[in-house]
């Protein structure tokens, strides 16, 4: 006798696919590069920093988030930018944006989450190429 | 009122409508500083107000689908159980979104992105979610055939959980010590959830279509539980689309690619039935819930389009972080989430308007929606000719290159406060002497 498929077979077998999909991403956290120097600890860190003055309403990581201020993964390794242009934006704030009064713990890990950001990769679309099937890889 | 006589289903529709009218007020306000950048910001700023606009318009969604799946299943239900659970699950509801809002207030951040608020106030949010799927299981337990939106409530009631659960990794460091991986379960995560509430208002519209029709067919054919699948898969599969550029594993982009590329399967059968849905619209033009579902119809084949050619990497390296990005997350939301959550208020509120004047608000509303649309769509192509150029001007120079659009934005943003705000008031003003007729 035939199997009959009916809706719940398929969608079980889809979760199942689904679930296993997602353990595979949190079980290989993709290794960002080689003898890097940051603490990965002290990042972590700093990505609650990021989190709790909500840097990410105005500013994007790899283009992904708000609209109002410039993209961030790169600022620590810009020209004319870097840590301490970063410093002095916080402190001083801008037409749009607030000054911040971060404490010194603070302001470390949040400039190290920013160069975990930065030796992850370039955001700047410039440094993409096509492929053939219209992928997007980093030049 | 006793127990048995509350009506879950508009208890939840009803504070949906609140939550409409919140982010039509904090939406305005937050434009505004694209073109006043001083206007508050030495008070509440552009930084407590984004996410007090973000959290209400999801409020509304999410509230109005789970509103929408308690009108059809709790009918003639007298259930003292569900009533309880259900009524358990709006106050803790109504206790998370005041939590919410007074901590985006008093900056009181530390969420991520579209969730920005303390995470403590997610846990009422999940204990509410996980008592509606108890009252969903109890509700459909007796259902022996279920037809499709049946199947596609059930898929966003259980990922949406999942999804909301995934959100909070970063709380272990594990997860948001590892930089790439933990973006890429954010991005994860915000694709799913979409796709969860997705499920649940597209399931939503088959239903009330079959209703207006007065035809069962659609919810039980072939073609429908072969659309539901392919809808599952993409939201499974399809988020890599969001992620080209990160430096992530390379078969997570080109999964994400090759699953949104399915979706032209949606589109095609769009075009193909184009001329059969004409006549629906003839026929059912009259009734004026249906109006909206015609509008949610036409803005899916405009988003949709879009989301497609979105979705091809060498077309997202122009529109990526750019504005278009916002229109067409602005398109679906109003477009086709809103539109199709009005149809589901208008019908189970029972109100079947015939004047004039709802008629000139409801196109008043498409207007502003395409003037609002289209602007960010010509701000993010000037955006994305700018990400690309050799000699980029500075990025302050850009943006105020960007005023004119700005400006039309905002405009057309009031022109929506003011149409869907009439739209919700109408609404609400009925709730209390509406009576069930589903």
């Amino acid at each position: 006798m035939l199997l009959q498929v009916k809706p719940r077979h398929i969608f079980f077998a889809l979760s199942a696919f689904f679930v296993a999909y997602s353990v595979s991403i949190y079980m290989r956290p993709y290794s960002i590069a080689e003898n890097i120097n940051f603490n990965k600890a002290k990042a972590g860190e700093g990505k609650l920093v990021w989190q709790k003055y909500n840097c990410q309403s105005c500013h994007q990581l790899y283009s992904l988030g708000g609209y109002l201020g410039p993209d961030l993964t790169n600022v620590i390794s810009h020209p004319g930018k870097g840590e301490l242009f970063v410093k002095a934006m916080i402190a001083s704030g801008t037409k749009q944006m607030p000054p911040f009064k971060l404490s010194d713990k603070e302001l470390s890990a949040l400039l190290e989450f920013l160069k975990a950001a930065d030796k992850s990769g370039k955001a700047d679309l410039r440094n993409f190429k096509t492929d053939y099937f219209g992928m997007i890889e980093a030049k | 009122m006793r127990i048995s006589g509350l009506h879950i289903g508009k208890v939840f529709l009803t504070t949906a409508i609140c939550m409409l009218l919140l982010a039509l007020v904090f939406g305005v306000v937050s434009a505004s500083i694209y073109i006043f950048p001083d206007f508050l910001k030495d008070n509440l700023g552009f930084i407590s107000l984004r996410p007090m606009h973000v959290s209400a318009a999801m409020f509304w969604i999410i509230l109005g689908a789970t509103g929408c799946i308690y009108c059809v299943l709790e009918q003639g239900s007298t259930d003292k159980r569900i009533k309880r659970t259900g009524l358990i699950q709006w106050v803790l509801w109504v206790i998370s979104i005041i939590g919410i809002m007074v901590s985006y207030c008093i900056k009181d951040f530390g969420g991520r992105e579209y969730w920005e608020f303390n995470p403590i106030w997610a846990l009422p949010i999940s204990t509410a979610w996980v008592l509606f799927l108890i009252n969903f299981y109890r509700l459909v337990k007796k259902i022996s055939t279920w037809p499709v939106y049946i199947w596609m409530w059930l898929t966003g009631v259980v990922f949406f959980l999942f999804t909301f659960l995934e959100n909070y990794l970063w709380l272990i460091p594990y997860f948001r010590e590892h930089f790439i991986t933990d973006m890429t379960i954010q991005w994860k995560v915000n694709g799913s959830l979409v796709g969860s509430w997705n499920q649940i208002i597209y399931g939503t519209a088959i239903f009330l279509m079959d209703r207006i029709l007065n035809n069962k067919s659609t919810g039980s054919s072939k073609l429908a539980f072969g659309l539901y699948f392919l809808g599952l898969f993409n939201l499974m599969f399809n988020w890599g689309h969001h992620i080209y550029t990160l430096p992530t594993e390379p078969y997570i982009r080109y999964i994400g690619y090759a699953v949104s590329m399915t979706e032209w399967v949606f589109f095609v059968k769009i075009v193909m039935t184009w001329r059969a849905s004409l006549s629906i619209v003839q026929r059912n033009y009259h009734y004026f819930p249906y109006r909206f579902i015609m509008a949610a119809d036409i803005w899916i084949f405009i988003n949709m389009g879009q989301a497609i050619l979105m979705s091809i990497p060498a077309i997202n390296m122009y529109t990526h972080g750019t504005h278009i990005t916002v229109a067409h997350a602005m398109g679906t939301t109003i477009g086709i989430n809103t539109m199709i959550l009005l149809a589901a208020c208008f019908t189970f509120f029972n109100i079947e308007e015939k004047s004039k004047y709802l008629n000139k608000i409801f196109w008043a509303l498409q207007i502003s929606l395409v003037i609002f649309w289209t602007s960010l769509n010509l701000a993010g192509v000037k955006k994305g000719i700018w990400q690309l150029s050799a000699h980029q001007e500075s990025y302050s120079k850009m943006m105020d290159s960007l005023a004119p659009y700005f400006v039309t934005f905002g405009l057309a943003g009031i022109g929506l406060l003011l149409t869907l705000g009439t739209l919700g008031i109408v609404l609400l003003k009925s709730t209390s002497a509406s009576t069930s007729n589903v």
